[in-house]
């Protein structure tokens, strides 16, 4: 009996203060946020009114909040499925006999460790028309110079181009840690019976590479909710809002127009995307959490 | 024999060609930072070699100060997370208390809900605690990390209870077994959960940018973005010799402990 | 102390021995309070520099020669990133951190600080004749953004208009007159035509369309003879027959004319562009003079922007403005260093390191920049434009309304609207934030 209530205090004193900051900053500003979202936003000449759902109503009928849901809905797509692929390709590369083994993972992982903010400008600099990378290598095969972050139907691919390149280094150690596992007599075994690699990726590698990949489509959908640092140096969510992304609307709303209410309301829009992609995690890895 | 012909082999060329493209931004950043400014979109080999941006780089902005700044902040959260994540893994791992796992499940969300979500509501609470504009309030979102409860939750329960009771036959108090037991055994991912912490510290720049105001706070990221505004014309010699003086101190530790960068990243993930 | 010494010490000697103590810590604390005074006012200033680079010396190189000559004010200049970034930080330390007692900021933020009340009018400051002159010493077209209700908000400082560059070598190259410069709308298609035809690679002009487009577009509207917006601040024009015109025009460039990329051109990267020789004509901010001057590896020229019915350009940049929550001395010393800063010798000083406006006419009458000026013509042509240039696009809840119209010129150049479309859907849009301020 004893023993158990100093288990509970103890237990309790241990948690608190993990328990208060994460409520201070996780927990108690969602509640709050969710609460703002039916205010008016307050200047110093205007107070918050209560307005009921009018944030939301509104929010609903922002053409640019609806163009940047597209966007970050064609974001997250164009950024994962890319990534996981390319992943798995740096992985199975890296993984073989390859010559000059060291330096080639190296380069693939270096985008990770690598400021977003900083490669930005380096990046800049390969879509920068008529004097950028791109277009000077373009002008060596003839092709003419494309405005690449200038066009609204090429700058969210741009956009995406570099979060996968930052992405799937990162992921590649997942795979690597993976392969790493198959053991080495199963593939001796199926080069003694002679079937070919790709018949060996395909029913043994792919099938062991399953349930990391389900971690990494949680990862890389979180990521390219929460990836905007680029847009702050190349695009500003530009040119017309075409590579616009809800966080980084978050932030103008916020930050931009002083508007902390409508802010609020976006984020809760966030917010319950989050949850919906919990909610899908907790089904699937639920198991795993506990019996790990 | 087998090996020379690899070395031809579409899978190498392939795996060297992407490994080309993988760094070329880096190589770019390289050649601008230091050749003269007026081959910084020319490529031509016979430029000659200077270290003219890394000074003006240097004296355009206080990038000493920065790199301080980056430096308090990077140490904070790393050793208050560490404390704060190795108490409450602790009390998962090893304790039956009321509520633990709703507790733990609540603990769990902030997986999802990363503090770059709510930097709005963040914001205002900051400037409620006054830490606006302070390294503490640049860590503070981040120092309860669901991330490092969950990770070290997981490797104090592997630790067998059997050293725990030796230990507490000994006479040892809880605090004694955990720091005598189970953290120096835990030693391979507060070193994995390290790394991952300051190179995602080291490099953050959403919420850097909103809390902090002037120089004295600014972290390397968000002093970057300001020097390297397009909005004042780029001048991507002197903004590449910017960048490469910022994340040399953790490329350098990458190159020369590429091993461990991996491993850590690696191991993190798969717990 | 001879007065403190009370007329009947005997009797109320406690008492008064008590007040003689009181008084001389009264006289400690007044000195102790000059002493303060004498080393101690401290003012934050919040600065806005997109470039890292020279100009954040300048600033600094002025301030000190400022805190040289007033040994009792402090200054801390904070640079702060972009204009957004310095009017965000600026507001946001009010509330904690390090509180702003000046800062200069975009002046278009006029009407956001007043609705935060944030900012005092200079009106209350001044007292004197001389101070009150001393208002009045700005060109007034500089004034236009910082005047409204029929007081002074903003003082002109970081101040610039819309500048057009021309490569000569191209010119020549192209068979045009490198001292003759496009005059109105239709010699710049020419002209532009002309270039592109006989050089591969090279555009024949570029006006930037991300960062700042409103500001290129109020120069066009302007050239077409219609300003976008009323002087309170809660009306837009965006759908004038004018207005649409000029957008059309713009867009021409690009998809018609093809003197221009079509799409949008970015603020950042074309000073770049054409210091490599890819576009023979840029429009961009006279504060990218000394730089271009500096870097340029041809021949250039500067001329005033092309007109189709008249000349136009709105002024662009960044004003001095007071906090209103500083005391009085810190006001008073935010006075001094403004003043300071705009007196026409650092004003002059100031111009020629940076290639914005000297911010005064009497600023052009120093020696200096008389004599530099004599070097260097294109100096004056940013100061000469001030006769045709307007305000700059400035209304209530400006982030917005901003970014409305930067959409629609962006919607338009890149093809996905017509000009007309995007500018009546901007001026709607525009007329809903606005209606609760008319």
């Amino acid at each position: 009996m004893n023993t158990k209530i100093s288990h509970h205090i103890y237990g309790w004193l241990l948690v608190m203060p993990a328990v208060i900051l994460m409520g201070t900053f996780t927990h108690l500003p969602s509640v709050t946020t969710l609460i703002s979202s039916f205010f008016s936003n307050e200047t110093k000449k205007r107070p918050s009114i209560f307005i009921g759902a009018e944030n939301y109503e509104y929010m609903f009928e922002d053409p640019v909040f609806v163009e940047a849901v597209m966007n970050n809905l064609w974001y997250s797509l164009g950024t994962i499925i890319p990534s996981i692929i390319l992943a798995i390709i740096m992985a199975l590369f890296v993984n073989s006999k390859l010559p000059g083994k060291t330096l080639v993972r190296m380069a693939y992982f270096t985008p990770t460790i690598l400021p977003m903010i900083a490669v930005s400008n380096l990046w800049l600099f390969f879509y920068t028309p008529d004097i950028g990378l791109l277009d000077q290598i373009g002008a060596l095969f003839g092709l003419e110079s494309h405005n690449w972050l200038g066009d609204t139907n090429t700058v969210l691919a741009c956009i995406i181009v570099i979060t996968i390149w930052k992405e799937a280094g990162f992921f590649m150690i997942f795979y690597l840690a993976a392969l790493q596992n198959i053991s080495p007599d199963l593939k001796e075994a199926a080069a003694l019976e002679g079937s070919s690699k790709l018949y060996f990726f395909r029913r043994i590698t792919f099938p062991l590479l399953m349930p990391i990949t389900l971690f990494i489509l949680i990862n890389a959908t979180l990521n390219s909710f929460k990836l905007v640092d680029h847009l702050f140096i190349l695009t500003k969510g530009g040119p017309n809002n075409a590579s616009n992304l809800i966080l980084y609307y978050i932030y103008e709303v916020a930050f931009s127009f002083f508007d902390f209410s409508y802010a609020a309301t976006i984020t809760i829009f966030l917010l319950v995307i989050l949850a919906i992609i919990s909610l899908a995690q907790f089904v699937f890895f639920d198991k795993r959490i506990h019996y790990r | 024999m087998k090996d020379q012909i690899r070395i031809f082999s579409i899978e190498t060329i392939s795996s060297w060609f992407l490994g080309i493209i993988w760094i070329s931004p880096l190589l770019y950043a390289f050649w601008a930072a230091f050749h003269p400014q007026e081959y910084s979109t020319n490529f031509d080999l016979t430029a000659p070699i200077v270290l003219d941006n890394f000074i003006e780089a240097w004296s355009y902005a206080p990038f000493s100060r920065y790199f301080l700044n980056t430096f308090l902040i990077v140490t904070f959260i790393l050793l208050v997370q560490f404390v704060i994540c190795t108490l409450a893994a602790y009390a998962f791992a090893r304790f039956e208390f009321f509520g633990n796992k709703i507790l733990f499940y609540l603990i769990l969300i902030q997986l999802m809900v990363v503090p770059e979500v709510l930097i709005v509501e963040n914001y205002k609470i900051m400037s409620q605690l006054n830490l606006v504009d302070s390294i503490i309030g640049v860590g503070l979102p981040y120092v309860a990390s669901a991330f490092g409860i969950f990770l070290l939750r997981q490797t104090f329960k592997s630790v067998p209870k059997e050293l725990e009771e030796a230990a507490r036959v000994e006479g040892c108090k809880i605090f004694s077994i955990l720091m005598r037991v189970y953290v120096p055994l835990a030693k391979p991912t507060y070193l994995a959960y390290g790394l991952v912490s300051v190179s995602y510290h080291w490099n953050n720049f959403l919420w850097p940018l909103v809390i902090t105001n002037s120089v004295e706070t600014r972290p390397l990221t968000v002093g970057l973005a300001i020097f390297g505004a397009p909005e004042s014309g780029v001048n991507w010699s002197i903004i590449s010799a910017g960048t490469l003086l910022s994340v040399s101190p953790l490329l350098l530790g990458f190159i020369l402990f590429q091993r461990q960068f991996i491993q850590s990243f690696m191991y993190a993930g798969i717990k | 102390m001879e007065h403190l010494v009370p007329n009947n010490l005997n009797r109320r000697s406690v008492m008064n021995v008590n007040k003689i103590y009181k008084n001389t810590l009264v006289l400690i604390s007044i000195f102790l309070g000059y002493f303060s005074y004498a080393f101690g006012i401290e003012l934050n200033m919040y600065y806005p520099v997109a470039v890292g680079g020279p100009l954040t010396k300048i600033v600094d190189g002025m301030v000190a020669e400022f805190e040289k000559q007033n040994p009792d004010v402090k200054v801390n200049a904070i640079y702060a990133g972009n204009y957004n970034d310095a009017r965000i930080k600026a507001l946001a330390a009010l509330k904690s951190g390090k509180p702003a007692q000046l800062s200069v900021m975009f002046s278009i933020d006029i009407y956001e600080l007043i609705e935060q009340d944030a900012i005092v009018p200079f009106d209350d400051l001044v007292n004197t004749y001389e101070e009150k002159a001393w208002l009045y010493s700005f060109y007034p077209t500089l004034m236009e953004n910082g005047v409204t209700d029929g007081k002074v908000w903003g003082i002109p400082f970081q101040r610039s208009t819309i500048v057009m560059y021309y490569n000569k070598d191209i010119f020549r190259k192209s068979g045009l007159n490198p001292d003759q410069p496009p005059q109105n709308w239709n010699e710049l298609v020419d002209y532009g035509k002309q270039i592109v035809s006989k050089n591969s690679n090279t555009w024949g002009v570029m006006i930037p369309s991300t960062g700042y487009p409103y500001w290129m577009f109020g120069a066009l509207t302007m050239q077409n003879n219609q300003v976008l917006m009323n002087g309170d601040g809660n009306e837009t024009y965006f759908n004038h027959p004018s207005v649409v015109e000029a957008l059309q025009f713009w867009k021409d460039l690009g998809s018609k004319h093809n003197v221009m990329p079509s799409g949008t051109i970015e603020w950042g990267t074309l000073r770049k562009n054409f210091l490599e020789g890819k576009t023979a004509i840029m429009w961009h901010s006279t504060g990218n003079l000394t730089t271009v001057k500096k870097n340029a590896k041809f021949d250039f020229g500067v001329a005033m922007l092309p007109e189709s019915k008249r000349r136009g350009t709105p002024t662009g940049g960044g004003n001095f403005y007071i906090f209103k929550q500083s005391s009085d001395e810190e006001k008073k010393a935010s006075m001094r260093l403004i003043k300071f800063m705009t007196s026409p010798e650092q004003a002059a000083h100031w111009s020629m390191a940076t290639g914005y406006m000297g911010v005064s006419p009497s600023s052009y009458q120093t020696e200096a920049l008389r004599n530099y000026v004599k070097d260097f013509p294109p100096a004056v042509v940013a100061r000469d434009q001030l006769n045709y240039a307007t305000a700059e696009l400035s209304t209530f809840q400006t982030g917005r309304v901003r970014k409305l119209l930067d959409d629609a010129i962006q919607s338009a150049l890149t093809g996905n609207e017509s000009p007309k479309q995007a500018l009546e859907k901007a001026q709607k849009s525009a007329e809903r934030l606005l209606r609760r301020y008319q």
